[in-house]
């Protein structure tokens, strides 16, 4: 047997790419990011173009987690579909629930009562703050910061058991529903709320010292993903993306629903435009978040939880064993669904990710004939390819993170 | 507002919907987005009215976010061979919103960069959102297998 040399691996080492004759045509090499790489948090393929380190154009590809919900809702009762708009944005559940049920509401024109609002409010804030740690906890385990991710879950956990106490459900909540409330909220709900948002600040501090001023996490991410307002505005990005570049525009302001018009908070702005400022202005959504739950907890409203409109809201079931005509109500709800007038609406509302809307066609049934939902991952991700372009792939990752999509939000 | 490419103008639950003419869909979209400063395309999106004629309904969400003021305007097209001009010129935003319309009802864009499905496979036959299309999809055969 000949013995390995050192010429053998010599050998073996693939010769060099022939330099590129002319500097105006370097080598361009394609690499397919995803649509199983961790760091695109689901399944999204990006086909990125590289000249040596640098990304020349990125394309980003959706659709593999497409499921027809659109097409899905035209089967179901306006009441049934509540279910549909938690499976869009799983981690804000309670925001789709929200924007639904408003849109609806909104062709029937019923009244909800402010208890129902308050509640709603406070719930969508905890939908707020649950999509935020979530983003928070994996974008910094992305760029490396691993224990941020066990502080973030911890508080996620008690959000979570928090939804669970009010309907049962941890992540596809479907609380919110066309009329009021599914439940009434649960005995003790005060406590639970009171606890929770008590310590919630100081735990926002502890992760304000994790990455605030550390080092490593500035270098990742400040100057890094910058993309000019005119472009995002152009492109339709919304929410703390724009935020974080200066604009101060949120819908919770602009156009209040639910009302959040009787709420003292602030709209977080920076006006650096890049990695850092978008995980400040979240940070500060998150503190923004805390004070409006307090306010609802401390001002809610005594009342009813649903609206007085029994040919849309299930009655009460003491009511169904004795009185006749909420047994008739309820017979033609569960079994024929309650008819929409005709008509069409837009209603958008300020999720955690930016404007969602939805597009709501009655053709005056019991079926929706048409949902649009336009979703804010959906818009967001179309400026990808211009946030990555001329950047550095190793960048590539803090840039993605801090767009904060959700894939199930941008397929539907 | 006054531009010929407006049919007809309407307003319910506080929401203001314009009706335009299709072929003037792109001058007119610049008009609303230099003049009435609708710098945002919110939304691209299409309703299929099957079997009415003309059956599909293209709709475009803009808002002025300086006035906070929201505008539908809607462009209605025949079922056959339905096609209308891409706004893509005037706002990029439309460039995956129109994919979208074209994947889910084939209604071509002219004049779009890059017209081609989006959340279905490229290959895929049919075009899901419209009504005559069934839920279920068309059965699937798996031709390796058989």
């Amino acid at each position: 047997m000949r013995k390995i040399s050192d010429e053998d691996h010599v050998a073996t080492i693939p010769a060099p790419a022939a330099e590129p004759e002319s500097p105006a045509a370097p080598r361009r090499m394609t690499l397919n990011m995803g649509p199983q790489h961790p760091s695109t948090h689901g399944v999204l393929r990006i086909m990125l173009e590289l000249e040596g380190e640098t990304i020349r154009k990125a394309v980003p590809d959706i659709g593999f987690l497409h499921t027809g919900i659109e097409k899905e809702f035209e089967q179901k009762f306006w009441q049934q579909a509540v279910t549909l708009t938690d499976r869009v944005d799983y981690l804000a559940n309670l925001s789709n629930n929200l924007v639904y049920a408003l849109a609806v509401e909104k062709l029937l024109q019923i009244e909800i009562p402010p208890r129902a609002q308050w509640m709603r409010v406070m719930l969508t804030e905890f939908s707020r703050l649950n999509s935020h740690l979530v983003w928070l906890g994996t974008h910094a385990l992305d760029i490396g910061a691993m224990s941020v991710f066990f502080y973030c879950f911890r508080e996620r956990e008690d959000i979570l058991r928090i939804f669970e106490m009010f309907s049962g459900q941890r992540m596809m909540t479907s609380y919110i529903r066309i009329g009021g409330l599914a439940l009434e909220p649960p005995r003790g709900w005060e406590k639970a709320v009171g606890k929770f948002i008590r310590a919630f600040p100081s735990k926002v501090d502890e992760y304000e010292n994790l990455l605030d001023a550390n080092p490593i996490w500035m270098r990742r991410t400040k100057g890094v993903g910058f993309i000019p307002l005119e472009d995002m505005l152009d492109l339709g990005v919304t929410g703390p993306m724009i935020r974080a570049a200066g604009l101060k525009w949120d819908l919770r302001k602009s156009e209040p629903y639910s009302s959040y018009d009787k709420f003292d908070f602030e709209i977080p702005t920076r006006a650096e435009n890049d990695v850092y400022a978008r995980y400040r202005v979240r940070l500060s959504e998150m503190r923004e978040s805390a004070k409006i739950i307090t306010q609802a907890l401390e001002g809610m409203p005594e009342g009813a939880w649903q609206a007085d409109a029994p040919h849309v809201v299930l009655p009460d079931r003491e009511k169904m064993k004795t009185e006749m005509e909420a047994l008739i109500y309820h017979f033609k709800i569960v079994t024929e669904g309650f008819r929409v007038p005709a008509g069409e609406v837009y209603q958008c509302i300020e999720s955690p990710r930016g404007e969602i809307g939805y597009y709501i066609v009655s053709d005056g049934t019991s079926k929706p004939y048409r949902v649009h939902m336009r979703t804010p991952s959906f818009g967001n991700l179309q400026a990808l390819g211009v946030m990555l372009k001329d950047t550095l792939i190793a960048d590539s990752i803090a840039s993605l993170g801090s767009m904060d999509f959700v894939l199930g939000d941008t397929d539907r | 507002m006054n531009h010929p490419a407006i049919i007809e103008t309407r307003e319910a639950f506080g929401e203001k919907t314009i009706l335009a003419h299709p072929a003037e869909i792109v001058a007119f979209c610049r008009y609303l987005k230099q003049e009435e400063k609708f710098a945002r395309l919110s939304a691209v999106t299409a309703v299929d009215w099957h079997p009415a004629e003309p059956r599909f309904e293209v709709v475009y969400h803009l808002h002025n976010i300086e006035k906070n003021e929201r505008l539908r305007v809607k462009c209605r097209l025949s079922g056959e061979n339905p096609e209308i001009d891409s706004v893509y010129e005037v706002w990029r935003a439309a460039d995956w919103y129109e994919r979208e319309v074209y994947d889910m009802f084939g209604i071509k864009f002219r004049n779009h960069p890059n017209l081609v499905r989006i959340l279905m496979p490229v290959d895929w036959e049919g075009y899901p959102l419209r009504k005559d299309y069934p839920v279920h999809g068309y059965k699937y055969s798996y031709p390796e297998e058989q």
